[in-house]
């Protein structure tokens, strides 16, 4: 298996090649470059070009490719235009955040989805699986930002019980478990959003599993064993509706990463989905190129994992 | 009971589906019984209602969706009556059951050990070490090479047959009294075919057990049994010892599904055929003989109105009086 996991990280090199001439390709495509936005009429054109010309934005796209692909390797990925920072130290910072509030997230999810899933699978057709159908539907239909707003409304500028920005509050030492606690009072809202968008397609693909696995043959022969109801749902009938989920996990961590976009702007959390949609705004190309590729990795990296989950949970499949 | 030998005794049976808000028997007024020690096969075509006898006796129906009447009795005890608690008493421990297709009646996740050894948990107050020491020893009973190494695989590690004695092995491991076997042969190519079928009836002789042998292969009653019920769209339409039965059939059923056996002598090149389907559960008429509508040229006035099973020799029953006069369509042989 090892062999396998080396073989397909190995892999990941060219894939990464190709992904990275996209990304700097449509970098390039995006109309205006970071010094746009400083013209105003006052603005001596000279001055812009010079700017221009420091930062290399004048060379041929082959030799601007050829250097950013060189850094990138090294892990450097250029100065931050508007934030005048490294882009490697500024990603570094939001990135925790968001991996924090990833985690977050798919916690709350399984943790409310497993149970209400296979509960509704078992029990279906009762009321309880009505109101989760119906449930299903309605946060599978309701898009992030709306509920984030809702959400944002009620448990914040209401009730107050949720702070309705950052991710930490000013003035917590950093590395003490009151800065952690406070961490987490601030992922609340971001978190619950989350896990509520992704508890529906979770619950409906649980549910619908163990509704397929209740009628599978060896359901009868565990019953014709004398093996009473309750323990053929736990031993036989709930293993093996989980394999679908369990080989999602890594997708799903990938979905949270990159597309906390919509939650971490509505929360004004400081993350890297937050980032991404400011460096387009300011047309910060060394940003937006080094999160896409970031993504990409990530991307890359979660299938793998997913393969792998796979080949652990389901002993038909194995990695070689 | 009047017999002692009896294991079994299953009368005026009746399993209903419901279909919308209404229940049709699958299983009509089936009276059966089985003895130690002895194999009765159940024939007939798809949809007859086999199968969901066996269902029956094995309580594994939805009683939302199934009503279940009559008797089915087994050590002075109405199985139909049962409790679940105590049926999982009896199930995999007094009756066994093997299914028709070994890949699917195994759970994929789970190594053959810990399947065959589910059912000790369940029955037995077994030490985990003795379970599986009983395991391996069912491994080799059921004629699996090497069973350590088997007894840690999983299903789709092994081969059609070999799962099929895996089925064997769970179903014998609480030395039941009686086994219900559902088509067993059915998945597995002929060659596997005998050799599980020969393995069924050297344990049923080591052992005396009563084996419900459910079937559509006339070839594997021959071989197999010592009693035959032949069962036509939820009824049982005849009964007999398995030589009696092959010598002198008398329903037209039996008649026409031992006809439509290719005989590789006979110079006629078409196989006969029953004209007709098996009438739908919804559509099958309730009175009357249930086999009219496929012999058509048979008057009507040769059934009778409410066919009953009546003894044409010893221990051999047929029901309706439509046999006296049957005979083949003109022209089909």
């Amino acid at each position: 298996m090892w062999k396998t996991v080396l073989r397909r990280v190995l892999f990941m090199i060219p894939q990464l090649f190709i992904l990275s001439i996209l990304i700097f390709a449509l970098a390039k495509l995006m109309p205006g470059d970071p010094f746009t936005g400083l013209i105003t009429p006052d603005t001596d054109p000279k001055t812009i070009e010079a700017l221009r010309e420091a930062a290399g934005l004048n060379d041929s796209i082959l030799v601007q490719y050829g250097r950013w692909i060189t850094n990138a390797f090294k892990g450097d990925f250029g100065v931050s235009y508007t934030h005048k920072i490294a882009v490697s130290s500024i990603i570094g910072q939001r990135a925790g955040n968001t991996v924090f509030l990833s985690l977050f997230t798919i916690i709350m999810t399984y943790v409310i989805a497993l149970p209400v899933g296979l509960l509704a699978g078992r029990y279906q057709n009762s009321i309880f699986d009505k109101i989760v159908v119906i449930y299903n539907y309605i946060s599978y239909a309701v898009p992030t930002f709306v509920l984030g707003l809702v959400i944002l409304f009620l448990f914040g500028y209401q009730l107050q019980w949720f702070p309705t920005s950052g991710s930490v509050d000013v003035g917590v030492t950093s590395g003490t478990f009151a800065y952690f606690m406070n961490k987490l009072y601030h992922l609340i809202l971001p978190g619950l959003t989350g896990a509520i968008l992704g508890t529906a397609t979770t619950i409906q693909y649980l549910r619908n599993e163990v509704i397929d696995a209740k009628q599978q043959d060896f359901v009868k022969t565990a019953r014709s064993k004398g093996v009473p109801v309750s323990k053929v749902y736990s031993r036989h009938i709930f293993r093996n509706s989980m394999l679908p989920i369990t080989s999602n996990i890594g997708m799903e961590l990938v979905a949270l990463i990159s597309g906390s976009i919509f939650i971490e702007t509505i929360f004004a959390y400081p993350g890297i989905g937050q980032l991404f949609i400011q460096s387009i705004g300011s047309r910060d190309y060394s940003v937006i190129t080094a999160l896409v590729m970031l993504f990409g990795v990530i991307t890359l990296i979660g299938t793998l994992v997913s393969d792998i989950l796979m080949s652990v949970v389901d002993p038909r499949i194995r990695l070689d | 009971m009047e017999n002692e030998n009896q294991l079994l005794d299953i009368n005026h049976l009746h399993t209903g589906f419901r279909i919308k808000d209404d229940f049709y028997d699958a299983v009509d007024d089936v009276s059966i019984s089985l003895e130690k020690n002895e194999i009765l096969a159940i024939v007939g075509e798809s949809g007859c209602g086999k199968s969901t006898l066996a269902t029956t006796i094995m309580g594994l129906h939805d009683p939302n969706k199934t009503k279940v009447a009559g008797e089915v009795i087994y050590q002075d005890l109405n199985l139909v009556d049962l409790n679940e608690e105590l049926y999982n008493k009896i199930r995999g421990n007094d009756i066994g059951m093997i299914f028709q297709d070994p890949l699917s009646a195994l759970n994929p996740l789970m190594r053959i050990q810990d399947q065959i050894a589910e059912s000790l948990i369940f029955h037995t107050k077994l030490s985990k070490e003795k379970r599986y020491e009983r395991v391996l020893e069912l491994l080799e009973q059921v004629g699996i090479p090497n069973p350590p190494r088997v007894a840690k695989q999983y299903p789709h590690e092994l081969s059609g047959g070999m799962r099929q004695r895996v089925m064997i092995a769970i179903a014998l491991s609480c030395k039941p009294p009686i086994i219900i076997a559902d088509e067993p042969t059915t998945a597995l190519d002929v060659t596997i075919q005998a050799q599980i079928l020969d393995l069924l009836k050297e344990l049923q002789e080591e052992n005396g057990t009563g084996i419900i042998l459910i079937t559509h292969d006339l070839g594997v009653v021959a071989e197999m049994a010592d009693r035959v019920a032949v069962m036509y769209a939820g009824q049982v339409v005849e009964e007999a010892e398995v030589g009696e039965l092959f010598n002198n059939p008398k329903h037209p059923y039996t008649r026409s599904l031992l006809n439509s056996i290719p005989q590789m002598d006979s110079e006629n090149d078409e196989l006969h055929v029953i004209d007709g389907v098996v009438p739908s559960l919804v559509k099958l008429p309730r009175k009357g003989c249930r086999f009219a509508a496929r012999i058509p040229w048979i008057a009507a006035e040769e059934h009778e109105e409410n066919p009953v099973m009546h003894e044409v020799a010893p221990n051999h029953f047929v029901r309706c009086t439509c046999y006296k006069n049957f005979h083949f369509e003109e022209g089909g042989e």
